[in-house]
């Protein structure tokens, strides 16, 4: 097991992808922030409460998304009780920036696009991830934000942990 | 997480677990039901009959949505006007809709226990909409969400279900459903539409229908399924409704808000008057909304089932 990021790293990467987000979106007017459920969520709690912070606005457009039912491994897995979606927000006409903690095959992120597009028509739709695992992708997606990347091979695995739910702040590779 | 059964048979057979999971799954596709567009791709590879035996309106139409909010592929069958009436068994019968590459069943028939012997011969997801005077597990797990929409958490919560229990199989899944989720349960109606041993399925009996309704806070009420009844068991229609029907007289004489629920067809003036019926205590309508979201999540849970290697 190797530490990818500890603690402080963490946060000055967190403090440096919402900076990188508001020097492409500024206001956020026109900008919603959507994490994906289940572990997305974690961090996108956290780049959205950063951005309102370093703005200093009150209010963002931030919504969680949940895609058991647009996976396409329903009969490979064991079968997902989703979590709860929640976007409060018409996205048409948006730019919608989704976020996950780990982007490894692109699976996750095709159908969270498939589940986005069922909300509206957003204008642009980027990506934010806290870890790319690059030359492991099945699918065409590309991150437009990237935290931390490492190259990994498939029997590996990376885990983020969570103050809020793992008592820690730590990003690992796992043999 | 998923469900510990393959088929969805009756409640009887589900774990308290298994309702919880069912639930939580439905709260999400209610969420779906909401949105501009109603429909998810989960089911995209997946075909399911809809095999009838019996009428229905409520139950077929809510099924056939559910399958196709899901973007499954669906055929209907009825047995009017099929091969049933040229003396086809139902075991030939399922089987030639399942040569045709079909991997889930949703059948109804008027045999109790149908689906069981259906189970045993056949691979594919069974789903039973309703089997004779036995179950009709998705009304009680529609039901059961209902009154959890409306009450919150059913354990301890008092549910009285009046009406023809003995023909009912919407009251043994309801029975069957609030019992293994904590609710305590009254039966009420004329004695002749009473099972005897009823008591030892740990639900109480009430011959007054006024006396079961001011002990709950949610009250079922069912229909009088004159085509199961084979000889006279109550004298009139009128007579039944004077001594056992739901009308607002009588609920404004209890000083209790009780949330009022029918599975439907309602017959208006027998077992319910239209003043109950249509009234805010009435969660009737929210009954057949909630039905679409509990059948795409038991057939949603279900279809992970499936082995892709048969």
């Amino acid at each position: 097991m190797k530490t990818l990021l500890d603690h402080k790293q963490l946060n000055i990467t967190l403090q440096r992808l919402a900076h990188q987000l508001i020097e492409n979106h500024l206001s956020f007017k026109d900008t919603a922030i959507i994490g994906i459920q289940p572990r997305g969520v974690f961090l996108s709690d956290r780049i959205a409460q950063l951005v309102k912070d370093i703005t200093k606005q009150e209010h963002i457009d931030y919504g969680k998304l949940d895609i058991t039912f647009y996976r396409d491994d329903l009969r490979s897995n064991e079968i997902h009780v989703p979590k709860s979606t929640d976007v409060e927000f018409s996205i048409e006409g948006r730019n919608v920036i989704l976020i996950d903690d780990v982007l490894h095959t692109g699976r996750t992120i095709r159908s969270a696009m498939d589940a986005l597009i069922d909300f509206g028509r957003p204008s642009s739709v980027e990506l934010l991830v806290l870890v790319d695992r690059r030359f492991s992708r099945e699918l065409p997606v590309q991150p437009d934000y990237v935290g931390h990347t490492v190259d990994t091979i498939i029997t590996q695995k990376v885990k983020v942990y969570w103050k809020e739910q793992d008592k820690k702040d730590e990003v690992v590779l796992i043999d | 997480m998923s469900l510990s059964v393959k088929h969805l048979l009756g409640i009887k057979e589900l774990q308290p677990e298994d309702i919880q999971t069912i639930f939580r799954t439905a709260d999400n596709f209610k969420q779906v039901l909401q949105r501009p567009i109603k429909k998810v791709p989960s089911l995209r590879d997946t075909t399911i009959a809809n095999v009838f035996f019996e009428n229905s309106t409520r139950t077929r139409i809510s099924f056939e949505l559910a399958e196709k909010r899901l973007s499954a592929d669906v055929v209907n069958f009825s047995a009017s006007g099929s091969s049933v009436s040229k003396g086809e068994t139902l075991i030939d019968t399922v089987n030639n809709i399942l040569a045709m590459k079909v991997d889930m069943v949703v059948m109804r028939h008027s045999a109790s226990g149908a689906p069981w012997f259906l189970a045993n011969h056949i691979n594919a997801s069974i789903i039973n909409a309703g089997d004779g005077v036995n179950e009709h597990p998705t009304q009680a797990l529609l039901d059961a969400f209902s009154m959890r929409e409306k009450h919150g958490d059913l354990k301890g919560k008092r549910v009285t279900i009046i009406g023809d229990i003995l023909h009912s199989r919407v009251a043994l899944s309801n029975i069957f459903c609030l019992k293994k989720l904590g609710a305590e349960v009254t039966v009420s109606g004329p004695p002749t539409l009473i099972p005897k041993h009823i008591r030892d399925l740990g639900v109480n009996v009430e011959y007054n229908v006024k006396k079961a309704l001011e002990w709950c806070e949610i009250a079922n009420v069912l229909r009088i399924q004159l085509e199961r009844q084979n000889k006279p068991l109550f004298s009139t229609l009128r007579e039944y409704s004077l001594y056992y029907g739901v009308n607002k007289d009588m609920l404004d004489s209890i000083k209790k808000d009780i949330t009022i629920m029918h599975p439907g067809p309602i017959n208006r003036g027998v077992e319910i008057n239209s003043d109950v019926a249509d009234s805010k205590q009435s969660i009737i309508l929210g009954q057949v909304e909630n039905g679409v979201a509990i059948r795409m999540a038991v057939l949603y849970l279900l279809s992970g089932k499936r082995d892709l290697t048969d």
